[in-house]
Formats: C-alpha cells, structure tokens, sequence
C-alpha cells in the first residue's frame, strides 16, 4: 500500500475555484505525472522508481479524489488549460510529463495547446483519440472492478495486482472509484473518451520529443489509437511492451520503466 | 380524486422464452431485439391503445402512459406518440405522461411543439410529467448521466418559458441554446398544461417538485416510505410558506378486480410474471450492476427514504414475493367488494389526491384487462370517489397545488388569451 513506501509529501495547489492535491517525492527534473479515468491509483512502484531520478509531481485533478470539481469543465481541453495555468503559477517550463490512459489524452491536449511548455512527453495507453479500427473499452457500461480486470493481461502475474484491484475493496476505494467515474463522465461521455480534432492539433508538436507507449495486449486502448498518435505527431516513437495489458507500468514495471528512463534521460 | 389508469405495455412474447413464470430473468440492457417480432408488436400497441379507450369509456380520469427505452418491459418508447393518437380518439379523460425523459433530449423545442400539439389536439386534455429517466434511458439516448439533473431543470425552465412566454426570444443556457424560440403551436391550457413529477428515489426531485409546488406521484412504492417521502414534500412546502396537501400528492401502486376471489387472485399473479421488470417486484429480473452505477447518475448521498427499497428492488436483491405486496397493500386485487375496503385503506394511510390504478401488466391478457376495467367502472370507481370525498381528498384539478385553492372559482379561459398573459 501507499503507505509502506510513503516518500511522498502532498501539497495543496490552490486554484481560483478550489484546491488540488499534488502529491511530490524526489529530487532533479520536474515530471509531471497525470492519472487516469478513476483518479490517483495509490503510491505505486513506478512512482517510487521514478522519483529516485526525477522530481515527481503527481496530482489529482479537478473533480478526482481529494481535488474540488470544477463545474464549468465539460472537457479534457478544459482541465489541459487549468494545468496550463498551474505550471505558469508554479514558473515551470521545459517540463517533462507523462499520462496515463485518460491522463495520456490531457498531457496530449496540454502539450498540443503550448508544446514549448514541455521538453519530453510520454503517452501511456492514451485514450483521446478515436481509433479506426476497434473502439475505446468502455468504462461507463462496466464497473470498475470490471475495468480494472480488463486491464491487465495476466493480472495473477502481477506483483501489484491486490494493490490497484482489491479482492474486497473497501467502501472508501469504491467511493475513490465513483467519484474518479463520475468525474471522467463529467469529461468524456460524448464522444466517448476522445477528441475528434485532437489529431490534427498534435501535427503542432513538431519539436517535442514523444513516446507512445502501451502493453502490446492492450484490450482497454485499440492499437489503431496508438497508431494514429504515432502518425499525428511528427517525430514520435511508439514502443509495446509485450506479455501486458493496458498498464504496463503496472504489470510489468522493469520492462516499462527501462524504456521510458532510457527516453526521459 | 382523480384516477388514472397504467400499464407498462408489456412485450409478451410466450415464443421469447423471457416469459411467463417459468421464463428466463432478463438482465438489463442485454436482450437483443434481434427476437422482436413486429406482428406481435403490431398487436400489442393496438391492443393497449384499444384498453385506454375502453378505461376512457369505464370512468377513469385520466390514460397514464410512461417511457422507457431498450427494454422488453415496456413498449412505451416514444410516449408523445401514443399520446397523440389518445389525443384524438378519446375524448374525455387526461392524457397523463409519466412522464417524458426530460434529460435525454438535446433538443427540447421539439418537446415544446410536440406537447403543444397534443394538448391542441385533445383540446386541452394533457398532463405533461417529467421523469430523470433510469440508467438505461441515458444509455440508451447516450445523454450524459453526469448532467442529468442539470439538464432537467434547464429543459424544465425553457420548455416552461416556451409555453408561457410570446416568441422570439433567445435561449443561451448551459445546456441547451436557441437564438430563435417562437413556436408556432401553444398550449391550449393556460398558463399551459399541468405538470407532475413521478418519482421512486431522488431526493432532489421531491424537494425541487415541492419548491416548484408541483404534484408529486410515487411509483408503486410501499406505503410506509411513501408517506415519508410525502413528508419531505411537505417539510419543503412549509420552508416555502404554503401547505401541501392531497392535491400535491399522487400515488400509483398494482389493482386487479375480476369476478371471483379466486379468478382474480389467478390473474394478479399474472404481476409478477411475463417479461422481467425491475419495477415490478417480484419479478425484476437480474440486475445489470454498471447500470445501477451509471457515474452521475444519482447523487450518491441524497436519496429518499424510498430510495433503499426502489433500488434493491432494481438490484434485485429484495425480490418481494407476491404474498408479501398483497400482505402490504402494494398488489391489491379480489372481486369489487373485496378490493374497495383495501383501497380504502392505502387512501387513508397516504391522503393522495390522485391515484392511478397499474393493472393489465406482466402476463395479463386483453381479456384479464378488460374484465377488470370494466368491474372498476361499474362498482371500484364510484365507490373510490365517494371514499375520497368522505376523506376529503381533492386532486390537483380541483385544489390548485400552488395555492391550496379550489378552481371552481377560476373562469376558463380561451387560447386567445394565452399570448397576452406571460409567466408561469
């Protein structure tokens, strides 16, 4: 749990229509790291290793777990542009960021609105982007236990397996989960988790370093979004990580974590 | 008093193998239409047409017709579609709409004209309801769950305003935005037609319905939590500094009456069989767990004390056996002198002043139906109204719920007049 390898402190980022969490652990180059469709997943492993090289910044978004909601965000753009705003607040450029599934498509979207804000990005699993070929897993009509499940490729392999998908979740982690639901229907019920302009406005990123990454048996995510990531930004390397599902920093930490140092260094 | 008559509309399709006591429970939202058969639909929309206008003939005051969407359980998918047929071939009884789904529109200018149309058309016979709608009817319209509530009362504000206000004017809400609003069809009841809330869970609605001093119906809920949700209505009626009383309250629950004791308890077990229902206890089906947590859906906090019952019912978890809503008075059903004392009792212990009778559903045919609409017409339905003016229950079409006041002394007014007087 969180709590055996707690390294992190939480601040508070105060915003003009409420406050959000940020949690940060570790030294050197700010990371920002951005969650996905049911909020902050715990202190995780990838968490700890990152930060023995970087400065992770982890928050939790408007609307998502301890964060206040902000009514007036319908979308992801929305939530990019309040990010946007905090990192002018907090004097930081040239960051590098990494997102994850849903938190893929706002690092994208913030990226697209002021890519000189950055200098490295990593997609992780990114939703946002309609794919040609499959579609999008959808967690509205699933639980998200159910969700969780589909996930991982082989979820009895993974260490942190009882971590992300408790055998009996407590009423407060079902509660973080309906919340993190709530909040991403709030962002992305129609079109169902993706921008269609989004492709067309990633061509700007023409300078910033991208990688695409995800688990080659990604059943949340079709490959095709992936692709069309890949296509749309000028320069991007994807990389699959093999013998995982939708989230390879999860299952199979070593494997990821090698390939996204190696790119973020 | 004032007594509507309901059914789900049913598709009962013995062939289905979703039928019957013996049939398969349906989970929610997954039984595919690949196994309906238009014939049989054919029959059955006639068939339930053909049942209000014989309730019509009966005595009943008023047709009461719901919507859902995507589900075996009730054929009623476009409700203002029936409506209007009822519009014109009855003539006497309201049409009440249990109401249309109002967040599920993305354009409610069409719901403007369209009830304006019917109220036209029936000459001034329409009850306009609005429901939130179940999880499924956002699933099924892909109309964001999140918003449900808000788009509710903006579509409630606009179409209110559409009616009552003279055109153009422009509509530039959170939700909803129009740059030109001039209908070219009003409402031939003035200021426009009455409004009721039908409801089972939301706290917010109760409250909203009572701060609008709208008539609230409960949806076949037991009789114990239903009084308190009335409870709530009137505490929020008193914050407000007016009294609510039987002409804001209505309630639906399941009446059956036939000819022998035996006969009739035979065809209310017909209830809880045919298709699955995750309203009709006793025989809700499976329930499909990510609808019941459709993210947004319901506040998570402000339910009512109605809610635990309705929503374990929809979970399937608190099937109630046949035995135990006749032991409680939520299935009433025996020959005319058997089933007056139990109505009696339910208008004692709720002081309703509407009541709407859910009858012809589940597994009953035509011909359960039409036996008891007509035994309710010639004994049920005249000794009902003379129980309520003992009990001095008036509906919302002789004591305005807004005011408390008797409309006796209200002039009828002619649609000419309707332009000239803007306001709700």
């Amino acid at each position: 749990m969180a709590g055996e390898f707690s390294k992190f402190e939480v601040q508070e980022i105060v915003i003009p229509e409420g406050k959000l969490q940020m949690r940060i652990a570790g030294e050197g180059e700010p990371l920002l790291l951005l969650h996905g469709e049911l909020g902050f997943p715990g202190w995780m492993g990838y968490h700890r290793t990152l930060s023995e090289q970087f400065r992770v910044m982890a928050p939790s978004h408007p609307g998502y777990d301890g964060s206040d909601r902000l009514d007036w965000a319908m979308h992801v753009s929305d939530i990019a542009g309040v990010y946007l705003q905090i990192l002018d607040d907090l004097e930081l450029s040239g960051i590098k960021m990494m997102g994850f599934s849903m938190g893929g498509w706002l690092a994208a979207e913030m990226a697209a609105m002021d890519p000189g804000k950055f200098s490295k990005l990593v997609l992780v699993g990114p939703m946002g982007v309609k794919p040609e070929k499959g579609e999008i897993y959808d967690l509205f009509l699933n639980l998200a236990t159910e969700f969780l499940e589909e996930s991982f490729l082989d979820p009895d392999s993974v260490e942190e397996y009882a971590t992300i998908r408790p055998s009996e979740p407590s009423p407060e982690q079902e509660e973080v989960w309906e919340v993190g639901r709530e909040q991403s229907a709030r962002l992305a019920w129609k079109p169902f988790m993706y921008n269609p302009t989004l492709p067309h406005l990633l061509r700007r990123l023409k300078t910033l370093q991208t990688l695409i990454i995800s688990g080659k048996q990604d059943s949340i995510v079709p490959f095709d979004s992936l692709r069309i990531y890949n296509e749309s930004i000028p320069g991007s390397s994807l990389s699959l990580i093999d013998q995982s599902g939708h989230r390879p920093e999860i299952e199979k930490p070593e494997d990821f974590l090698k390939v996204v140092t190696n790119f973020l260094k | 008093m004032f007594i509507g008559h309901f059914t789900e509309r049913p598709y009962q399709d013995p062939k289905s193998g979703y039928f019957g006591a013996t049939g398969k429970s349906i989970k929610d939202l997954t039984v595919s239409n690949d196994i309906y058969d238009p014939m049989l639909g054919s029959d059955l929309y006639n068939r339930y047409l053909d049942e209000k206008i014989y309730a019509e003939e009966m005595g009943f005051d008023g047709l009461m017709l719901n919507e859902h969407h995507s589900s075996p359980f009730c054929m009623g998918s476009t409700v203002n579609v029936e409506a209007s047929i009822l519009a014109r071939i009855t003539s006497k009884a309201k049409i009440v709409l249990l109401g249309n789904v109002l967040p599920i529109w993305d354009d409610p200018l069409w719901l403007v004209e369209q009830l304006a149309t019917i109220d036209m058309i029936s000459k001034g016979r329409l009850v306009s309801g609005w429901v939130r709608g179940t999880a499924r009817e956002s699933v099924a319209h892909n109309s964001p769950p999140a918003y449900n509530w808000e788009r509710f009362q903006e579509a409630h504000e606009f179409i209110i305003k559409a009616w009552t206000e003279p055109g153009p004017f422009r509509w530039e809400g959170k939700h909803y935005q129009y740059r030109y609003v001039n209908p070219w069809v009003r409402p031939y009841q003035k200021p426009h037609p009455p409004i009721m809330l039908p409801g089972v869970v939301s706290r917010d609605s109760v409250v909203w319905a009572a701060r609008q001093r709208i008539p609230y119906v409960m949806l076949a809920t037991q009789l114990e939590p239903t009084r308190q949700s009335f409870e709530v209505y009137k505490e929020t009626a008193r914050e407000e500094g007016y009294e609510a009383g039987p002409q804001n309250f209505g309630y639906l629950w399941k009446v059956h009456v036939d000819e022998t004791e035996e006969l009739a308890e035979e065809v209310a077990r017909k209830f809880v069989q045919g298709p699955s229902n995750p309203f009709n206890a006793g025989n809700e089906g499976t329930a499909n767990p990510a609808l019941n947590k459709l993210p947004g859906m319901t506040s998570r906090r402000r339910t009512l004390p109605t809610a635990q019952v309705a929503t374990a019912n929809r979970g399937g978890q608190l099937s109630r056996s046949f035995e135990d809503q006749v032991d409680d008075h939520t299935i009433i059903f025996g020959t005319p002198k058997t089933v007056i004392p139990k109505i009696r009792h339910v208008l004692e212990y709720l002081r309703p002043g509407s009541v709407f009778f859910w009858d012809g559903d589940g597994a009953m045919t035509h011909d359960d139906q039409m036996r008891s609409l007509r035994l309710m017409g010639e004994e049920v339905l005249p000794a009902v109204r003379e129980i309520a003016d003992e009990l001095e229950l008036p509906s919302s079409f002789e004591v305005d719920p807004k005011t408390g006041k008797k409309f006796d002394a209200m002039e009828s007014e002619t649609p000419d007049e309707i332009a000239a007087t803007p306001g709700d």
